[in-house]
Order: C-alpha cells, then sequence, then structure tokens
C-alpha cells in the first residue's frame, strides 16, 4: 500500500493531542512570566479573548508589552489590565475609546508605539510566517518612518517594518476542535488569525468547543499547529456591543 | 449659504463610479453611503475585515459580532464576505480600493494630510488612516473649511502628518478643491458652495489655489 492505509488503521492508531484546559486560569498555568510580550487578538469588543484578559488579570502578572490594535474600553478587555497597571507597553493603532488609558499615558506611566493597523497586521503575520522585515509605502514622511530605513523599489519610496513575534498570543474564535483547528465568526476574525501564528504559545478560546471531524476541513481558518492551548467558554447572556447603531423599520433603504 | 454636513457628504457621493471598492471613514463621510446616486452601485469596505457593508440593522437584529470600522453595528449583504486585517490592508495597501473618503484636520496645498495627532493633546492614533491613504487609487476629504482655531487649508501642515501628497480632492462647507498630488499645479478651487463668494473662500485658506472659470463663474 505505500504508506496508504484504510480509514479504520488510521483511526485506530490517531494519538489525540492533548490541548483542551479546564477554565482559562488553567490554560495559562506555568506559561505567564514578568515583562512578557503578549498578543491580544479583537478588533473593539469584536473577537477579544475576554476570559483569558480577566484570567491574566487575576494572575498578577506584570509589565507586560501587549500588542493589540486597540486597549478595550474602559473596565472591558484589556481596560481590565490597566486597572491593575499589569501593561508597561502598549503596541495599537488606535486607542481613542478608552479614557483610563489616556491618563496613564500622559502621566507617563504606560509606554505607548502608534503601528498603523495595516502595518500592525502585517507586522503579525510576518512574524508568524518567519519574515523579519519588510517594506511598505504606509508611512513614509512621517513620524512613523523616523529613524527606519527607507530604500526605493520601482521610483517610490518604502520604509522598513519589523515582524512581531511574541511569547504569548491569545485568540477568540467561535468555534474550535480538540485540535486547535479554529473557526471565526464574521468581524471577530480581525487580528485573531495572524496572532495565533505569531507566538512561542498560542491559547485559544472557543464558544464552542467540537470534536475532531465536525468541522468541515475547508471551513477551518487557523490549522490546529499553530494553537498549544484551547479552552471551552460558551458565551452567557449577550456579548457587549461598543456603538448599538440601528435603523427604524419603516425607513427605504 | 455654506453647505451643511448632508449636503457635503452629498457632494461627495458623486465621486463614486459604478462598480468602485470604497471605503469611508468616520463623521461626516458614513453619510456618504446615503447619497449613493441612483444606478451607481458601490461595494462598502470596512478596514476591520468585511467588504459588502449593509446598513445598520433593525432595532433587536444588532449582532455584537458584526461591526465597521467605526465599531458600530452593521449588517451584512448577499455579496458580503469576511477576512482577516491582514488580508483586508492587502487589499487597501496593493491598491484594490477605488476610493477613500476620510475626515482630516489639516490639508496642505502639495496633498499632504494631517489627521491623527495633536501633539500633547489628543492621543487616540491613526487606525488605518495612513494605510489608506498610502494605497487607495483616490483619496478625497471630507472637512469643514475652518477650525476654531483658524484655516485647515495650509501651505504646509504644522501637525504631524498622516501621508504626503495623498489628497487628490477636499469638499468643505464652502466648496470644492482638487490637488495635483504629484505634478507641480498644486490646488484648485473647482466649485463653489452657492452663494459663498471668492473673497469668502480667500479669507479662509491659507493655501495657495487657482481657481477654475466654473468656480469663477458659479
Amino acid at each position: 500500500m505505500f504508506g496508504y492505509h484504510s480509514r479504520e488503521f488510521v483511526e485506530e492508531r490517531i494519538v489525540y493531542m492533548k490541548k483542551v484546559y479546564a477554565d482559562p486560569q488553567s490554560a495559562l498555568a506555568g506559561i505567564l512570566k514578568d515583562g512578557m510580550v503578549i498578543l491580544s487578538g479583537g478588533f473593539g469588543l469584536a473577537g477579544i479573548p475576554e476570559a483569558l484578559t480577566q484570567a491574566l488579570r487575576e494572575s498578577g502578572v506584570k509589565g507586560l508589552t501587549v500588542v493589540s490594535n486597540n486597549a478595550g474600553v474602559d473596565g472591558i478587555g484589556l481596560g481590565l489590565l490597566l486597572e491593575t497597571r499589569q501593561i508597561k507597553k502598549m503596541i495599537s493603532s488606535y486607542v481613542g475609546e478608552n479614557k483610563l488609558f489616556a491618563q496613564q499615558y500622559l502621566a507617563g506611566d504606560l509606554e505607548l508605539e502608534f503601528n498603523p493597523q495595516g502595518t500592525l497586521a502585517e507586522r503579525i503575520r510576518a512574524g508568524g510566517a518567519g519574515i523579519p522585515a519588510f517594506f511598505t509605502k504606509t508611512g513614509v514622511g512621517t513620524l512613523i518612518a523616523e529613524g527606519k530605513e527607507t530604500r526605493e523599489f520601482d521610483g517610490e519610496t518604502y520604509v522598513m517594518e519589523r515582524g512581531i513575534v511574541g511569547d504569548l498570543a491569545l485568540v477568540h474564535a467561535w468555534k474550535g476542535d480538540t485540535e486547535g483547528n479554529l473557526v471565526y465568526r464574521k468581524t471577530a476574525r480581525n487580528f485573531n488569525p495572524m496572532m495565533a501564528t505569531a507566538a512561542r504559545v498560542t491559547v485559544a478560546e472557543v464558544e464552542h468547543l467540537v470534536e475532531p471531524g465536525e468541522i468541515e476541513p475547508d471551513q477551518i481558518h487557523t490549522p490546529g499547529i499553530f494553537v498549544k492551548r484551547i479552552v471551552h467558554v460558551p458565551v452567557i447572556g449577550a456579548k457587549r456591543i461598543e456603538h448599538r447603531t440601528t435603523r427604524p423599520r419603516t425607513a427605504a433603504a | 449659504m455654506a453647505w451643511t454636513r448632508e449636503q457635503m457628504a452629498a457632494r461627495a457621493a458623486r465621486e463614486l463610479q459604478d462598480g468602485f471598492y470604497v471605503n469611508l471613514g468616520i463623521g461626516i463621510p458614513t453619510l456618504v453611503s446615503n447619497y449613493i446616486p441612483p444606478g451607481v452601485s458601490v461595494v462598502l469596505q470596512s478596514e476591520n475585515g468585511m467588504l459588502g457593508m449593509g446598513p445598520f440593522p433593525y432595532e433587536g437584529e444588532e449582532d455584537p459580532d458584526l461591526i465597521n470600522a467605526g465599531k458600530q453595528t452593521i449588517t451584512e449583504l448577499p455579496i458580503t464576505s469576511y477576512f482577516s486585517s491582514a488580508d483586508s490592508f492587502a487589499m487597501i495597501r496593493g491598491g484594490h480600493i477605488d476610493l477613500s473618503i476620510l475626515g482630516a484636520m489639516q490639508v496642505a496645498e502639495n496633498g499632504d494630510l494631517a489627521n491623527w495627532m495633536i501633539p500633547g493633546k489628543m492621543v487616540k492614533g491613526m487606525g488605518g488612516a495612513m494605510d489608506l491613504v498610502a494605497g487607495v487609487k483616490k483619496v478625497v476629504v471630507v472637512m469643514e473649511h475652518v477650525s476654531k482655531d483658524g484655516p485647515k487649508l495650509l501651505h504646509r501642515c504644522t501637525l504631524p502628518l498622516t501621508g504626503e501628497h495623498v489628497v487628490d480632492l477636499v469638499i468643505t462647507d464652502l466648496g470644492v478643491f482638487s490637488i495635483d498630488k504629484h505634478g507641480g499645479r498644486g490646488m484648485s478651487l473647482i466649485e463653489r458652495a452657492e452663494g459663498v463668494s471668492l473673497d469668502e473662500i480667500r479669507s479662509k485658506t491659507q493655501a495657495e489655489f487657482t481657481v477654475s472659470e466654473r468656480a469663477k463663474a458659479a
């Protein structure tokens, strides 16, 4: 058969990975260290790893550098870690929703590195893909390019940006199986897929945990190789909405 | 009479062409989707990771996992697709989006744009603005002509830049200016709001600009 085996033969011999942890606290046990670099998924409040962030707060780990597009809002998401001053530095593209953040930054208690959103996304994608640096035209001629190498390609100037690799990535997925294969939902996908690839350890919280085979292989967004630990966090009650905008039922489209 | 926010949005909507992929910024630019001309079909991109953005949901149908770049609840359409933020900015940086409409604090006569930071005062961040102006084919700014601090159309921006030589068109409450951002022809007033005099515009504009025949005549 030259390496081909019957389905029954294979199924008897699959050793299922032990990736599933009972709760967010145990999912983070043994991997936290003061001063570590953490990638935290989400955009606004969509797709943020809320339960893992809460567990991070309870762990008391501090001096963190957190890479996240936003900084949560007051009292939600990364806002929780700002309250306890566990974050030393943020790498973000937009932090306008968080008053505590502004206070701590203006008081000099918090370091901040702004990255253009697309540059941030690509730095993480590159880091996860083993690419240490790349050139982009985003930010050329602005504060963002100061002190960075620039180069001309085809008559246009580009600035060099570095890939990001974190010590730990925390991601939120809609569905995951016990092998760590993940599926995200709608715009809650955002930064989660790149972050899952770009850290030494990735921990995923999933709303629905299923057995292997229950997710169509063609539909998987993040293959299990990128996910070391997974924890089932069912949604209780309604998820929070930052800006609730609606239209009246009578209005024409 | 100066244009209202709605009139500015309606004027910006005339830049939309059938088949365009468009990214709309927060504020007045968001209103542009209410004035898409009849017979013109455009696809709206939201840089957090969505193509084919629909209107706000009916009350009670909001989905926390379905938001736009301004974190507002929205809806999907039959043409909608979702993707990661890396793919989203591949669309933007890679030149696949036809038009970006955004707000500004300052625009210079050479097309420089400042809209993300006031040193010592405002700590918010640029979000996707720097990527949008660097990568999108045509960049339209919609803004009030003056701020409480004075003119916003300047010889050179005094605030930290979002991009150099990036703005193609500026729509204010007083008129419309085109900018030859890569050439040497600078800024040109091409339309005036009804009843707004050339003198008023000149007195409220620091940037050098020429006046088109149409803007002279109106």
